[in-house]
């Protein structure tokens, strides 16, 4: 029995909006959600930029006590989890618990709340033996950020497997290949799979501050994230959600689920090269992408929409370039790419599932989001990457990939629906 | 290609033991590494006591180049020296298999968490210029999987998985399905450290922990006496081969072992804790069984989680109960010797299983004289065991309500 994979609900909390609608309406306009850093004074600090979340969890349902008890990627998990259960309508096909998993990446898990709790119990710094008088009932969850999958597993009644997939950069895009393993496999009939990451607090924001990994435009946040641009300068940090229902595509049918796109083909590999540096020559990433491709039985002559990793550092842009190429050849040329991270930033973990999202949004739209800040191509990075607007095109098959520190390598490979029903 | 995967080498690191000899033997003489803590001040906490491994035992300057020192927590230190240790074991020069075909898949708990205080320290005390370069890889909980996929040249499908206790299982689960879609080989298991006061006050937060002050009466998981457990550091890195290269790799000539296979594996997840559901751990081991193709009448011992309170002990006795009947499989938990040591420690009761399949022999559970009556679980105590051995599974239930289960089967 060859069993396929679908997306049957999507549930997205970005910057710049809140919920699938808002996040579509942003990266389909080509407006940017970078802005100066709110979540704390980063006065002092190289990179004082981000794109942040206006998130009332009170508003999208939580209780005062969920509240308290969550760390913030918690909370944006769990609202992105409800509004993914709520359009996928599983809820009320009354599918057994333990018939539903949860794969959830995130790169820094619990850090904000750590970051909090870590202040009060060192006296801001001045204690290496911290105080265990002042600590928070909820630290043990904050310590090991499998609370974040343990939230959603409760979100959406789910009692089969649960894992908080941590691959730096990578983990949205593992998770959800992860979830698809567990449905092909038969363990499973759904999966909650996506990523969170609410990682703008200072140990954080000072760590990439450090290896200049992120941008110092701060004179000029709106244009700060500039993908592929000859004058890019390192990301942008963010934060942000995104669950997908994953689900056995008979198990939608029978259903008579509402099936968005096929979860075709993933690959991963890894560099073993540097923990945050990469080669030129994208060989490992290029596996990959063949590794998926040959999973969904899709042709590289085949996609027409790559939505890159895209982060806008030196060295990524170009390595990423030569692994399209190596992996699609002359087909890369007449490829259209683009770089969400231009209008929401880098949310680590969690920006591989909102881009898988920003795919399923394509194809349904027939509208391939732009990169927004390319005004002067830089001439090592020289295939199409749609500047600034939007660009109507309808698409069989969709690329997403992403690479991240540790050496992660990863590609998804989404295909119409109408091609899973043929 | 068979698509089975088989352990072929182990590296562990334990604190009553680093290196597999030394832990094994420590084990089997019913050794303790429940000690004082002495890599801070305990005094001021109300728990002093950890499986903390001594300075003397594993110095990590002996083990990993001096170049990745500065760039690396502990934990990481002890993931690397115990891969080149399992390696070792396997016969294996990673520099002889296709970069593609190797992998790397580990567990974590909390990540290189002393360097992370330290990197904290700087920052709050001092100022964000002082955070270290190497904080944005040294702390986050892929750290060992890529230092491992770097250091060895694994090119291959590669994670890192947190369910806290439960990952050293899950890491190895998910290794397995990597091997049966191909990957020739894969690095696996979990390595845990957490032994600063940041990650202590951590620990403790959770009220779980022993206060005893006395090491052989503080963890006494499924004894009558059970108050709590204390945590500990290290674990186990396993090197996982599919079967047939194996075989063709010894008719070549190769001096490797074949410890065991993974033959089933499952996890399932808790319902809310307010919820009047009933928890999930037996259906993970029975889940687990089923796909090992398996009856409970088959396992020969069953390695137990070994929470060590008492609602959490008889939750673990009931559901054993319930699958085998009274007393109906040898029970161990020799964890009560090393502490829990986070997802490490799952991986290292996969690591103490199969020495058990090998030798034949079931370590007894150090210091708990007997299993409570209630539990209705035969519990080895005093003296190993010595009973034939085929077949053993290994559960672990990781803090929010993980739980997980692994089927290990002698090599046919």
């Amino acid at each position: 029995m060859n069993r396929r994979v679908v997306v049957t609900g999507i549930g997205v909390m970005a910057p710049g909006g809140s919920g699938v609608e808002e996040f579509w309406d942003l990266i389909s306009s080509g407006r940017t959600a970078t802005r100066p850093i709110t979540a704390f004074d980063a006065t002092g600090y190289r990179s004082r930029i981000a794109a942040e979340c206006d998130f009332d969890p009170l508003a999208h349902g939580l209780t005062p006590r969920e509240v308290r008890r969550m760390d913030r990627a918690a909370q944006l998990a769990t609202a992105a989890t409800r509004e993914a259960l709520r359009n996928s309508g599983i809820a009320e096909a009354g599918i057994a618990p333990h018939r539903i998993g949860v794969s959830l990446g995130s790169a820094v898990g619990c850090s904000v709340s750590l970051e909090e709790e870590y202040a009060v119990v060192s006296d801001s710094g001045r204690k290496w033996l911290v105080d265990h008088a002042y600590t928070s009932p909820h630290l043990f969850n904050y310590f090991v950020p499998g609370s974040l999958a343990a939230e959603v597993a409760w979100a959406g009644g789910a009692e089969g497997p649960a894992a908080v997939i941590s691959d730096g950069c990578t983990s949205g895009l593992d998770a959800l290949g992860h979830a698809a393993d567990l449905i092909r496999e038969g363990t499973v009939d759904v999966v909650l799979a996506g990523g969170t990451d609410a990682p703008i607090s200072p140990i954080t924001v000072a760590c990439f501050d450090a290896i200049k990994a992120t941008t110092p435009r701060n004179d000029d946040p709106e244009h700060a994230s500039r993908p592929f641009d000859r004058t890019r300068n390192g990301f942008v940090l963010a934060e942000g959600a995104a669950v997908l229902v994953l689900e056995e595509y008979e198990h939608a049918r029978r259903r008579g689920a509402r099936i968005l796109a096929e979860f075709a083909g993933f690959g991963t590999r890894s560099n073993a090269y540097h923990m945050t540096g990469l080669r030129t020559d994208g060989r490992e990433m290029a596996e990959a992408i063949r590794i998926a491709l040959e999973q969904g039985r899709v042709a590289p002559e085949s996609i027409g929409y790559v939505n890159a990793h895209g982060s806008g550092t030196k060295q990524n842009d170009i390595h990423e370039t030569s692994a399209v190429k190596r992996s699609l050849g002359e087909h890369a040329r007449q490829t259209p790419m683009s770089s969400i991270k231009s209008m929401v930033g880098h949310s680590l973990g969690a920006i591989g599932a909102i881009e898988v999202a920003a795919c399923v949004l394509a194809m349904q739209h027939d509208l391939l989001p732009p990169t927004a800040n390319l005004h002067e191509p830089d001439p090592a990075c020289d295939l199409d990457y749609i500047p600034n607007t939007a660009r109507e095109k309808r698409v069989d098959a969709v690329l997403s990939i992403g690479s991240g520190f540790g050496g992660f390598q990863s590609a998804v490979v989404l295909t119409r629906p109408e091609r899973t029903a043929a | 290609m068979t698509g089975k995967a088989v352990v072929t080498g182990l590296g562990v690191i334990a604190p009553n033991g680093v290196g597999t000899k030394e832990y094994w033997t420590a084990l089997l003489r019913g050794h303790s590494g429940i000690r004082p803590i002495e890599r801070f001040d305990p005094s001021g906490y109300p728990t002093r006591l950890a499986g903390e491994v001594p300075e003397d035992a594993f110095s990590a300057a002996d083990h990993v180049p001096r170049r990745l020192l500065p760039q690396t927590d502990r934990v990481t230190r002890m993931a690397l020296a115990a891969t080149d240790w399992a390696f070792a074991d396997a016969a294996v020069d990673p520099a002889d298999l296709p970069d593609f075909e190797m992998g790397v898949a580990t567990a974590n708990s909390a990540g290189g968490y002393e360097f992370g205080q330290r990197e904290l320290q700087n920052l709050w005390g001092s100022g964000p210029e002082y955070v270290s370069a190497y904080q944005s890889f040294a702390w986050f909980y892929a750290v060992n999987t890529g230092q491992i996929s770097i250091r060895n040249g694994l090119r291959g499908p590669s994670a890192a998985l947190v369910t806290e206790q439960a990952g050293g299982l899950d890491a190895l689960g998910h290794s397995r399905r990597s091997i049966r879609k191909g990957t020739a080989l894969m690095v696996s298991g979990a390595m845990d450290s957490s032994l600063c006061p940041w990650g202590w006050i951590a620990h403790q937060s959770t009220g779980l922990l022993s206060t005893r002050p006395d090491p052989e009466q503080a963890y006494l998981p499924f004894s009558e006496l059970a108050c709590g457990h204390l945590p500990g550091e290290g674990g186990a890195i396993l090197v996982l081969e599919e079967a047939g290269r194996v075989r063709d790799r010894i008719a070549r000539g190769a001096t490797t072992q074949v410890y065991g296979e993974i033959a089933g594996y499952a996890a399932t997840f808790d319902p809310p804790p307010d919820s009047d559901r009933p928890d999930t751990l037996r259906r993970a081991a029975e889940l687990a069984l089923a796909d090992a193709g398996a009856e409970p009448g088959e396992v020969d011992v069953v390695f137990a989680d070994a929470a060590g309170n008492p609602a959490a002990d008889e939750a673990e006795a009931r559901a054993l109960r319930e699958l085998f009947g009274e007393r109906g499989v040898p029970v161990a938990a020799p964890k009560a010797l090393t502490g829990r040591l986070g997802s490490g420690g799952a991986a290292l009761d996969v690591a103490t299983a199969l020495l058990s399949l090998r030798d034949q022999v079931i370590p007894p559970a150090g210091p708990v004289t007997a299993a409570a009556d209630r539990h209705g679980i035969d519990l080895v105590v005093g003296a190993p065991r010595s009973a034939r051995l085929r077949t053993a599974l290994v559960l672990a239930r990781g803090h929010g309500g993980f739980n997980s289960a692994l089927v290990l089967r002698t090599p046919a």
